[in-house]
């Protein structure tokens, strides 16, 4: 394509873009900075020296009550939910690609479940429990409370990759005498294995920011972001800006691990090289 | 840009539930009666743990809700089986239901308002106005990278922005504008509205984006060769075209906003109420049946609401 002049509104919309990237960063790069206020320093600016004095406040139990107990329950939690997702969506992706009665209604339901508000099916969840005098926890009622909510993200994934799927690959597999399991181990797995590294991160991030539908479902012991909720209403010192920043720098470790994840498979991909289409 | 000739519908399941193209791959499946019938049982058991998540999780809970809100209460004693509307009478007759509910969809309006602009004018920057695939994937990776990080979070960074003796009051002071602190910056309808365009921005810009990539690059060309400026192409070809995606962002947009209960209380700081919030503070106070009854009312609401969109815009084109 020759590259003709930009016209006008590119450059209102390229301010606009900006404007909205400052807009989404700006207040956590400024709780980024705060955290590192000095010994004295509180909760807004100015800045009274700085230092890492509110990082080291993390590890003292007496000023953050159970935040440790929290953060391992929510990566645990965050880790279950990403294998059954993953595990479950796949499955259920490739379920979706044959005709089975009941695959509509499925389907709604699983939508449904995407746009219900959230309170809905936390309350119900947290009713359900309480009905049959089982403990609500973490790891029992949360559990499916974030499995509802990462699912569907799931399903709609694998549902686009299985529509963009040439079956060829299977046929060939099977022409070549593949069994079942070894077309889908062999062939089908690699093939969208970005996407389920895709489905992964849906699954753990979500379920580790979870807030909404673990309320009534997560029983006696908080996950993290229902104690960073309680603790911000009472936050006196900048220790809660240390929080919210090494959280937000975890969640930034997992992203960039599974996008270089990404990029990795494809540069190897890239290596071996292919002459399909070179005929044409 | 142009679709991936294997792309799409010849082997979409979706387009197999919407009932389209069910007999043009008959003839090539249906080798075998029985095998099918093998086949069906295989894709049941590979459904099963999804099914039985939402089953489980979803469906009964739900269920629970719409009949517990027919129970009745009282105080020390969570939940006795019976059937009274009294749950739904209370509800009705209390004026601060329809001070919420008014609330609560005023919120719903703003920030479907502000997003859905806001959503159409960048997912058409990132669609349109980049020419090369790299830098659109990069943008729009740089937008949502703050999705995956913690709500919370991003609701508490903006306190030492807004606050009395935040950033913002501090340069307009600084600047000589006003002449005190503002309060209504923090903990107001106005930092509860921030806070969801905030959050929920990406919800329209993602859906919007998809359908806009779909629209075919010719139409672009004819609309422009037939003399359309780049202001008439945007408004009366990709706009049109872009409906879908704008109203699935908007299901997202009202699902999240109607029910929510986290960013009034850390944004709304007590002092704004919502849907969600009554809800979340009759539970805390162990009520279940009316706070039921409140769910199945806003469920009804959020249901109307996309029930409406739905019949204006067909969604199923874009699955």
């Amino acid at each position: 394509m020759r590259a003709a002049a930009r016209p006008p509104i590119f450059y209102g919309l390229a301010v606009l873009f900006g404007l909205f990237v400052v807009f989404l960063y700006g207040p956590i790069a400024t709780i980024v900075v705060l955290a590192f206020q000095g010994p004295e320093g509180g909760l807004v600016f100015p800045m009274n020296g700085v230092s890492v004095h509110w990082f080291g406040e993390l590890f003292r139990p007496q000023s953050i009550g159970d935040i440790w107990g929290a953060f391992d329950r929510s990566t645990a939690l965050g880790a279950i939910v990403m294998v059954a997702t993953v595990l479950f969506s796949f499955l259920a992706g490739l379920a979706f690609r044959r005709r089975f009665p009941g695959a509509t209604a499925l389907f709604y339901v699983v939508i449904a479940s995407l746009v219900m508000p959230s309170v809905v099916v936390s309350l119900g969840i947290g009713a359900m429990f309480e009905m049959l005098g089982i403990e609500r926890a973490w790891y029992s009622s949360a559990l499916g409370a974030h499995l509802t909510w990462t699912l569907p993200f799931g399903l709609l994934i694998m549902l686009a990759v299985f529509n963009r799927f040439n079956p060829a690959y299977e046929e060939a597999a099977r022409d070549l005498g593949a069994r079942g399991s070894q077309t889908i181990r062999y062939v089908v797995v690699p093939i969208i294995a970005p996407s389920l590294v895709g489905v992964a991160l849906f699954g753990f991030t979500l379920s580790y920011d979870e807030i909404a539908r673990t309320s009534q479902s997560v029983g006696a012991l908080n996950t993290l972001p229902l104690e960073l909720e309680a603790m911000q209403t009472n936050a006196t010192t900048p220790v809660i800006y240390a929080l919210g920043a090494m959280t937000t720098g975890l969640s930034l470790l997992v992203i960039g691990a599974c996008l270089l994840g990404v990029i990795a498979v494809r540069r190897r991909r890239e290596s071996f090289g292919s002459d399909a289409g070179q005929a044409v | 840009m142009t679709p991936h000739p294997l792309s799409l519908a010849r082997w979409s399941p979706l387009s197999r539930i919407a009932g389209e193209g069910a007999e043009c791959n008959e003839a090539a499946e249906g080798t075998a009666v029985a095998s099918i019938r093998q086949w069906s049982f295989v894709a049941y058991l590979q459904a099963l743990p999804l099914a039985m998540v939402f089953l489980l999780f979803f469906a009964a809970p739900i269920a629970l809700v719409v009949v517990v809100s027919f129970f009745g209460y009282e105080t020390y004693q969570i939940l006795i089986p019976g059937f009274t509307l009294d749950n739904y009478r209370e509800v009705f007759s209390e004026g601060v239901t329809y001070s919420t509910y008014l609330i609560t969809v005023k919120f719903c309006v703003i920030v479907w308002a502000i997003t859905s602009v806001l959503g159409f004018f960048i997912a058409y920057f990132l669609a349109f106005q980049l020419r090369s695939r790299t830098s659109q994937t990069v943008l729009l990776l740089l937008c949502s990278i703050p999705f995956w990080t913690s709500i919370v979070i991003r609701m508490i960074a903006w306190i030492p922005l807004l606050g009395r003796n935040g950033l913002v009051n501090r340069s307009l002071l600084g600047i000589g504008v006003v002449e005190g602190p503002q309060e209504w910056l923090l903990y107001s309808e106005f930092a509860v509205i921030l806070g969801y365009v905030h959050l929920y921005t990406l919800m329209m810009i993602v859906p919007i984006f998809n359908s806009m990539t779909r629209i075919d690059r010719s139409l672009i060309e004819a609309a422009s060769d037939a003399g359309a400026s780049t202001l008439q192409v945007l408004w009366t070809v990709i706009l049109p075209l872009s409906k879908t995606g704008i109203a699935i962002g908007s299901i997202f947009v009202i699902a999240m906003v109607m029910g929510d209960f986290v960013t009034v209380d850390v944004l709304g700081g007590g002092q704004v109420a919502s849907v969600g919030k009554q809800i979340a503070t009759q539970l805390s106070y162990l009520q279940f049946p009316p706070a039921a009854a409140n769910a199945m009312i806003l469920l009804l609401a959020v249901i109307a609401m996309i029930a409406l969109l739905v019949r204006v815009v067909d969604i199923r084109k874009e699955l």
